[in-house]
């Protein structure tokens, strides 16, 4: 490898390893922060509410049930992530085939936990609202549902290109 | 950042906003008053609160009804709902919530000191207070003899010592003076909101804008409507005068030299949110100065609803209330002395 000191040779000198492993963790760990953010947003509204409608707690599960999905989506691509890791010889750990494998699992990592990030915080903030609306009148609650229906899509997305993403993270063959 | 509360507000807020929401959802109806005012005595009214939010409260009375009874029993209900939430919030709602109450601690030490000067009993006067603006001590307002006194011996230890810095004179009370005291009180009072509010900043900042200018600028006609004809001079009518709303500063200087209600409105008429006001009020008449106020009052308490995540909503919910109570009260007095025609005049609906 060439002595230089370099940004990019640095870069380059990092294991494809780290990226991989980092973007497991950033997949399951903002996906869960997403999760959980949306979660506390819409079930403090939903308690506070329903004190004076009780009728409102069982069908309002289901915003929290939204967000709960995010959660799940991260969980599944991480495990899916985990196992397109493989081991490689240590001359063929700074091949080029070794880098692109490396960084797409990273990628992949980050597009599923920001996407869910961003659902979870969305789902929860309708749901808040669509416990208070629903406290106060009652047909209102099918109607935000459709909206939640379409923040949980941009979690989807995510996990969708994600898998795509890492489907092609194939690691050089062992024996060269 | 303004837009982004939605992502933080209900860490410490979202549980008392939605408790505030459902006790939205109880206020009284225009289908409500309109039964109240079909009612023939006290016990009938009575009858019909108890299907409201008001039941529990009214429920132990005994017949025969007063209509002072009715109005305590259903502050108290206010009262009960506001110390709940008062004890459950945290910093800053829980001064936002205590501020609401300044102004009532305002009026009761106005009305603990003018029934002094009238010889009344202190007892008397205690129950005549609000529950909501009561504090320790107050029973020693009857004591003082003029305004350092009332500043050193009591005041100065309530959250109202720093409203008095511009009214500490040794002048003795009269009634002049002591109105005098209550508007520089209530000024002081207001621009400390406001400005409290403006530190909130996001939409809390905004929605509290709006109705504390509306209050301000409606007290200034207040003022200057009351003081038209009386010894007060123009400099110290612009003195009482709030440093913000949308009379701010060119509407103050055109109402000073005002020296009766024509000229009100017209200093009134050159602001279209008022215009409309005073609109709907033929010349020389002002007893429906007040309802229309009221009228528009609560058009924009009702708007502080249509968003979340701010603390608009409380003051709104406090305001509300007490309308809905100055309501009860005017139709109770109206049913308890059959004059049922003149129900109408002064009930302002809410939804």
């Amino acid at each position: 490898m060439a002595g230089s000191s370099s940004w990019s040779t640095a870069l380059i000198m990092i294991s494809p390893y780290t990226f991989s492993a980092i973007g497991i963790a950033i997949a399951i760990g903002v996906s869960v922060l997403g999760a959980a953010w949306g979660i506390y947003i819409t079930g403090s509204s939903l308690i506070g509410a329903a004190i004076k409608a009780p009728r409102i707690t069982s069908k309002n599960l289901i915003s929290v049930i939204f967000c709960e999905a995010v959660a799940i989506y991260g969980v599944i691509v991480a495990i899916i992530l985990q196992t397109k890791l493989e081991s490689v010889p240590s001359s063929q750990i700074y091949a080029p085939e070794s880098l692109r494998a490396g960084y797409s699992i990273f990628a992949s990592g980050i597009i599923v936990g920001f996407a869910n990030l961003v659902c979870g915080l969305c789902v929860g903030i309708i749901g808040s609202s669509c416990a208070l609306s629903d406290a106060q009148n009652s047909s209102l609650f099918v109607k935000i549902l459709v909206i939640e229906i379409f923040g949980s899509a941009l979690g989807l997305f995510g996990v969708i290109v994600g898998i795509i993403m890492s489907a092609q993270a194939t690691w050089p063959a062992k024996s060269v | 950042m303004y837009g982004f509360e939605a992502m933080t507000f209900n860490i410490h807020g979202g549980y008392l906003e939605a408790i505030v929401r459902g006790h939205r959802a109880g206020l009284l109806t225009a289908a409500d008053y309109n039964n109240l005012c079909q009612c023939e005595t006290l016990d009938d009214i009575k009858m019909h609160l108890s299907a409201t939010d008001y039941g529990p409260y009214l429920q132990n009375e005994p017949s025969p009804l007063h209509t002072t009874t009715v109005v305590e029993k259903c502050t108290l209900k206010l009262v009960d709902e506001y110390k709940h939430m008062l004890c459950q919030a945290t910093e800053p709602l829980s001064t936002f919530l205590e501020y609401i109450t300044y102004g009532h601690m305002i009026d009761n030490v106005v009305l603990i000191v003018t029934g002094t000067l009238h010889e009344r009993d202190v007892q008397e006067l205690l129950e005549k207070c609000h529950p909501l603006g009561m504090f320790d001590s107050i029973a020693t307002l009857a004591v003082a003899q003029n305004m350092r006194e009332l500043y050193r011996l009591v005041l100065v230890d309530t959250p109202l010592a720093p409203y008095f810095s511009e009214c500490i004179t040794s002048e003795d009370l009269d009634d002049m003076n002591i109105e005098i005291m209550r508007n520089t009180l209530y000024k002081a009072y207001l621009e400390d909101f406001y400005k409290f509010c403006q530190k909130l900043g996001g939409a809390t900042a905004e929605i509290m804008s709006d109705l504390l200018a509306f209050e301000a600028d409606r007290r200034a006609v207040n003022i200057t409507i009351n003081s038209i004809g009386t010894e007060l001079t123009r400099d110290d009518r612009r003195k009482l005068y709030s440093n913000f709303g949308l009379l701010y500063p060119y509407g103050h200087e055109e109402l000073a030299v005002c020296e009766d209600i024509d000229q009100v409105r017209g200093a009134m008429e050159k602001y279209p949110p008022y215009q409309s006001i005073f609109s709907k009020l033929s010349y020389g008449e002002s007893q429906m100065l007040d309802k229309a106020f009221y009228e528009e009052e609560v058009k924009r308490l009702c708007l502080a609803f249509e968003q979340q995540f701010h603390y608009g909503v409380f003051f709104a919910y406090m305001r509300l209330r007490e309308q809905e109570i100055r309501n009860l009260m005017w139709i109770s007095e109206c049913v308890a002395q059959n004059q049922k025609s003149r129900v109408h005049d002064s009930v302002v609906f809410i939804f």
